[in-house]
């Protein structure tokens, strides 16, 4: 390319603009992404939406000519402010990268380096590092609502909490001023309060700097809430692309609308609906749709030829040959939100509770949990919604005041609870990547679970199959490894280990947050059959309040290791009384309100 | 960080390190009172007569009840006299103070040359992983640690001696009272040797924790901020990689310590490990018991400076969360 070529481009696309991008592995040479068009125009946001194995984060990095170890782009074109990204030198490649287009890790506690103190780090992403005086990186913190920079500046990042490491990894993107960024689901690790901060944040500098931003994200809400235009990802491909409100309004792709009905809402109870199967493997793609396996409306037509890209409107394009002639159905609010009526006696009393981990971290939890519901604890990162579950389960032994069950005192750890209390309380872990023993089978753990707590009567395999079959696990699971799973079969098991105890009590804590949105819905369908069937109680451990909404009966709101409110979920989210409440409800992010920043501007048209 | 956190930790570590010392000394004694056979008996031969034997052990303290023989040798090193030895009648320290002099040298040389080339060579081959300079690298390091050193050595023998007959002596002899460097020759095979035997280890930890670190987020993350190859491998690689290879380092540097035993036996070479052998044979106790408390001060020595590296590094370490 000419530098006369450069010049007249510049103009024409500043911005990022991808043209037909293929990455495929580099042995096998399946493709991981293929034919990825997008442009974002200067101070707009693009939402790349998509479940894990989707291939966003693989078509994301190509923007910065990046491809994961096992990967190779093998072809298209990739623009940044008019430069061609793919044929760039090793040496031009640099000055592109953390330039012209930075990166937002998703996971800043792993992708800040751990021996490096910010400072350093920090200075690294300026266009010039000398220029890397006290008062610039200062500001740059500034600019994101970071107080005490000295103090940060000089710090490691092991010694910041997740949310200031994740404003740091943003601060540094923002930092050399550069054309286009890549977020890379920034906002997971956070906790809605800060999540609402760090999106107004993005969205406000994005203006401000005039820079083009890619939003990876697998949370509907959080990108409807941001961006300005969406890309929904489906085994590699885009299937509908448009302006987040044609998208997301409109939905026309049948995915887009199985996604859009498993998304919780926070102002109401909806019926969530999971999406069955999983995506085809990227080495044995079907030659027609790939989503037609798993596709209510797909007809044989859809199972012969890859579906073309029909434009809706202007701006909103759609993979999928039916479209237009069927009606895509919407979420449900929820009949009439379960509730059986609550026994005389509660299940489990809680009084003058007190917990410490080193300092004191719950003041004087009182509350009773009824036998037959779901009893949600909600509340934000560091409240003592876990340390709660934690003392309930006898996992967390420094508490002091009172326990019953059934009117039975508790004792404080676990190993001085007898069998039978420990087998009536059940806990399900957030991460069930890490809570299954990887070198037993799963039949093998719930039969440990089983025989260890009923005793020494033998539980037979037609048992363990029972208890996979309720929980929606193949018979085939039993004999499979942890390994062998999805995340959300890895969390299906955990529940039937829990379950073949045949608790009273089955603690969730933040059991679907490891989960994709479609994985989260089936669990929480799960659950709520589990209750009808079994009459199980749970307490149920969340941040996410659209989600508490559309499971839990009751609600706990904690605030500083207090009970702030609780009572009827319905009741205490339609009318928050407490401030605390009122602060949850109002950052949770939802579809309805999109953050009221400035309005949707810069929509560029799409590239097909 | 403070200065005083480390110090702190130093001094724990220093009096750890005196204990184990101590335990070590316990299990020495009560491993030389369980060796078969009569001292005495050893050191005046089967034709002795009671009477000169019994003489014997007077002299050496050998009919004290083993608490008081254990109280007399601690007693004695703490004074610094390690006892004479039971074979030549001559303190023990001067004869340990050459030993280890030629030790010494023996492993500060061979640290200075393989250490620097294996740590090198890590590095080189994690950059290149896969390539056809970590698969030739990985192959040869993979060959040598399978080989024990005495086959090493021996097979160095060997080739030099057909190769090149009289240039390098097969066996290391060293005058006593005189160092290694005024012939130099002497040391080259045995060094060789020494520097074949440690290469693998260290090259094999230094590659390893190299590549996990290049495969980490914080290193995609460096390349994707478009940090210059050299300042990524420098200075965001390499400190974290450094950590596991200094264990590695200070276990290999304490093998060679102790491990020496078979080299310095292969070419005769006078240091501690051909001192402990022959101690052993003539049931030279306080030999034995001097030259094996050395060996587990040393190890106790390279772990300590190790850790203190490691922590060096690895700011969570030294930094509490704020």
């Amino acid at each position: 390319m000419t530098m006369s070529d450069v010049n007249s481009t510049v103009q024409a696309h500043a911005g990022i603009v991808v043209e037909d991008l293929q990455v495929v592995t580099a042995q096998g040479a399946a493709p991981i992404v293929r034919g990825i068009s997008f442009a974002v125009t200067p101070g707009s946001i693009l939402g790349l939406v998509g479940e894990s194995g989707s291939g966003k984060t693989t078509a994301g990095l190509a923007l910065l000519a990046h491809a994961r170890p096992g990967l190779k782009i093998a072809a298209g074109r990739v623009s940044i402010g008019g430069v061609s990204m793919l044929n760039l030198s090793a040496r031009e490649l640099r000055t592109m990268r953390g330039r012209e287009i930075t990166y937002v890790p998703q996971d800043p506690a792993t992708a800040l380096h751990p021996g490096l103190r910010l400072r350093t780090q920090l200075a690294e992403c300026l266009r010039n590092p000398a220029d890397a005086t006290d008062e610039r990186l200062h500001r740059l913190l500034e600019d994101v609502g970071l107080p005490d920079p000295a103090r940060i500046l000089s710090a490691f990042p092991h010694e910041l909490s997740g949310g200031q490491q994740q404003r740091i990894a943003i601060a540094m993107a923002f930092a050399p001023q550069p054309q286009a960024i890549l977020m890379d689901e920034p906002t997971t690790a956070l906790d809605v309060t800060t999540q609402t901060r760090v999106l107004h944040l993005v969205r406000a500098m994005a203006q401000q700097h005039r820079t083009a931003i890619v939003y990876v994200s697998h949370d509907l809400a959080v990108v409807a809430a941001l961006a300005d235009q969406v890309a929904v990802m489906y085994a590699g491909e885009i299937v509908e692309a448009g302006t987040a409100a044609q998208v997301l309004e409109r939905r026309l792709h049948p995915y887009t609308g199985a996604l859009l009905r498993a998304v919780p809402d926070p102002d109401q109870a909806l019926v969530l609906k999971g999406l069955s199967g999983h995506a085809p493997d990227p080495a044995h793609r079907p030659p027609g749709c790939a989503f037609a396996a798993r596709c209510d409306l797909a007809e044989d037509a859809c199972r012969l030829a890859p579906p073309a890209d029909l434009v809706a409107e202007p701006g909103h394009v759609v993979r999928c040959r039916r479209m237009g002639q069927t009606a895509i159905s919407r979420p449900q609010a929820m009949a009439q939100p379960i509730l059986s009526q609550p026994q005389a006696a509660p299940l489990l009393t809680l009084s003058g509770l007190g917990a410490w981990h080193g300092r004191q971290v719950l003041h004087d939890i009182a509350i009773d949990i009824a036998g037959g519901r779901c009893t949600a604890v909600v509340g934000e990162s560091g409240s003592g919604k876990t340390t709660l579950a934690r003392c309930i389960a006898g996992l967390h032994a420094h508490w002091t005041g009172d326990i019953r069950l059934n009117g039975a005192p508790l004792r404080p750890s676990a190993g001085q609870r007898s069998r039978e209390q420990l087998r009536r309380i059940q806990y399900v872990f957030q991460n069930p990547y890490a809570s299954l023993n990887p070198r037993q089978t799963i039949g093998q753990s719930l039969l440990v679970a089983g025989r260890h707590l009923r005793g020494s009567k033998a539980i037979s395999r037609s048992e363990i199959l029972a208890a996979l079959a309720s929980v929606g696990l193949p018979h085939r699971a039993a004999d499979a490894f942890p390994g062998q799973l999805s995340g959300g079969q890895r969390q299906r098991a955990a529940i039937a280990r829990g379950l073949i105890c045949q608790p009273d009590l089955l603690v969730c804590d933040e059991i679907t947050s490891a989960l994709d949105v479609s994985i989260q819905a089936t669990i929480v369908e799960l659950l709520l059959r589990l209750q009808q069937q079994r009459g199980l109680s749970m307490l149920f451990v969340a941040h996410n309040i659209g989600l508490v909404r559309s499971i839990a009966q009751d609600i706990i709101v904690l605030q500083a290791g207090r009970i702030v409110e609780s009572g009827p979920t319905q009741v205490v989210l339609s009318a928050p009384k407490a401030k605390e409440t009122a602060r949850l409800m109002q950052d949770a992010p939802r579809f309805a309100a999109g953050l009221q920043v400035a309005p949707a501007r810069h929509i560029a048209p799409m590239v097909v | 960080m403070t200065g005083s956190g480390l110090a702190a930790m130093l001094l724990r570590r220093l009096l750890l390190g005196l204990l184990t010392l101590l335990l070590v000394s316990l299990v020495v004694f009560a491993a030389t009172q369980l060796l078969p056979g009569d001292v005495a008996t050893a050191i005046l031969g089967r034709t002795a007569t009671p009477a000169r034997i019994a003489a014997l052990r007077a002299a050496l303290h050998l009919n004290h009840a083993p608490l008081a023989q254990y109280g007399l040798w601690i007693l004695g090193l703490l004074h610094g006299d390690l006892g004479n030895s039971l074979v030549t009648g001559k303190p023990i320290l001067s004869d340990i103070a050459g030993r280890l002099y030629n030790s010494s040298l023996l492993v500060i040389i061979t640290a200075v040359i393989s250490l620097p080339i294996a740590v090198i060579a890590g590095l080189a081959a994690a950059v290149r992983h896969d390539r056809a300079t970590d698969i030739a690298l990985s192959t040869v390091a993979l060959a040598l640690s399978a080989l024990p050193e005495f086959v090493i050595g021996i097979a160095l023998i060997i080739v030099s001696s057909l190769a090149a007959p009289h240039v390098l002596p097969m066996v290391s002899l060293v005058q006593p009272g005189h160092s290694p460097l005024q012939t130099p020759r002497v040391l080259v095979l045995p060094l060789l040797t020494l520097t074949l035997v440690v290469f693998p280890y260290v090259f094999r930890m230094m590659r390893g924790s190299m590549i996990d670190v290049l495969e980490s987020d914080y290193i995609e993350m460096a390349r994707l901020k478009g940090v210059s190859p050299h300042r990524l491998l420098i200075v965001h690689a390499l400190p974290s990689a450094l950590p596991p290879t200094i264990q590695a380092i200070a276990l290999t540097l304490a093998y060679l310590a102790g491990g020496i035993v078979v080299v310095e036996y292969v070419f005769g070479y006078a240091g501690i490990g051909e001192g402990i052998v022959s101690a052993v044979g003539t049931r030279d106790l306080p030999e034995i018991q001097d030259f094996t408390l050395i060996l587990a001060a040393v190890y106790v020595c390279l772990n300590i400076i190790a850790d203190v590296c490691t922590v060096l590094l690895t700011p969570k370490l030294r930094t509490r969360r704020a």
